[in-house]
């Protein structure tokens, strides 16, 4: 690099205006090859910007804090974005009531099954107790999750990137479960995405139907809840 | 347009203040949702120019998480050091837990419905 265009780059690189940028320009990106590749699972279109974007962290040596200098505008969406899952929510009112009792076992069975799979594998194949209580929260929404994960003594960030990378593998696979385990109905697959992998699985859910986005949503609110109710409870008990 | 931006965020905000007063183990945004909720409840439908707002978020809401994601760059050693359960975990962990999720709510939700 000439010195003039170096100056340029110190100065760009810790601006938000450029991270926040890429960020966008990437995510547009991964989004047009996800439908080019006809929606393989493995163009999952945040698992590809995930990836573009550390790749580039790591090569121009950006440090994560100046990176989420630009790219935290977009985060602090998530709050308002979460208040308009109201309206998917408000048009699937009359469903919601009839399947309430199926919601509730649903909830209990899936939050206790993600909790209980993500400990216990990761303790059979030899994870650290750091590992293994960041990862306990992995299927509910990341400021939640990093909430869980400070209270039974995880690692709040890394419990984050448990989260995401549980999305993204709910959103890229969970179609193919589903179909595999003959899960039909609009409803039941909405849920098990809202339980299984929060917002990333919402949105996924979104994509496929109304009906879906919907449940997904309120599972994923439920999910929220739930985990922090109860995992806390099951450390206590474990310790 | 505006008004409804401002109506979601002072969902949030009514939210995120009954969380603090409660000590509920719950982010505000949830509480904001049941709120909005409520209104939309009372007031018997979704206004146009609020689905416009709600539609945009909810469109690109993948998007969001994006910025927590590339946070997997802080954890690089922690995770290569432990890559075969934290794969496990995530990997199977997830994929167990939609099936058993899907299976129990489509059971439920068929018996219901029989009913």
């Amino acid at each position: 690099m000439t010195p003039h265009l170096q100056e340029l780059w110190v100065y760009l690189s810790t601006t938000p205006l450029l991270w926040l940028t890429l960020t966008l320009v990437v995510f547009q990106g991964a989004e047009a090859l996800f439908r080019r590749s006809g929606a393989n699972p493995l163009c999952n279109p945040v698992l590809l910007s995930v990836s573009t974007l550390s790749v580039l962290l790591l090569i121009s040596g950006t440090e994560y804090k100046t990176y989420f200098g630009g790219a935290q505008f977009l985060q602090f969406l998530l709050g308002p974005a979460t208040v308009s899952l109201a309206v998917p929510l408000y048009r699937q009112f009359e469903a919601i009531r009839k399947s309430l009792v199926a919601i509730v076992t649903s909830l209990l069975v899936g939050s206790l099954t993600a909790i209980g799979t993500a400990v216990g594998i990761a303790y059979v194949l030899g994870a650290e107790p750091a590992i293994l209580l960041s990862l306990a929260p992995k299927s509910v929404t990341s400021p939640i999750a990093m909430g869980i994960a400070e209270q039974i003594g995880g690692i709040p960030s890394l419990a984050a990137v448990m989260v995401i990378l549980t999305g993204i593998t709910g959103a890229a696979f969970g179609s193919w479960v589903l179909d595999l385990v003959r899960v039909k109905d609009e409803i039941a697959r909405g849920v098990a995405w809202g339980i299984a992998a929060h917002g990333i699985g919402t949105a996924r859910a979104m994509h496929s139907s109304a009906v879906s986005g919907a449940f997904a949503g309120l599972a994923m609110g439920l999910n929220g809840l739930a985990t922090a109710l109860l995992l806390p409870a099951l450390v206590g008990l474990v310790r | 347009m505006l008004a409804y931006i401002t109506l979601l965020l002072g969902c949030q905000l009514a939210g995120e203040v009954l969380v603090r007063l409660s000590g509920l183990p719950i982010p505000g945004p949830v509480v904001g949702m049941v709120i909005l909720f409520i209104g939309l409840v009372v007031r018997g439908r979704v206004p146009v120019e609020m689905e416009k707002v709600t539609g945009t978020l909810l469109r690109y809401l993948s998007l969001l998480f994006v910025p927590a994601g590339v946070g997997v760059v802080v954890h690089l050693k922690r995770l290569s050091d432990a890559i075969l359960p934290v794969a496990g975990a995530v990997i199977v962990g997830t994929l167990i837990t939609i099936a058993v999720t899907g299976v129990v709510m489509q059971r439920m939700n068929r018996k219901g419905a029989a009913e």
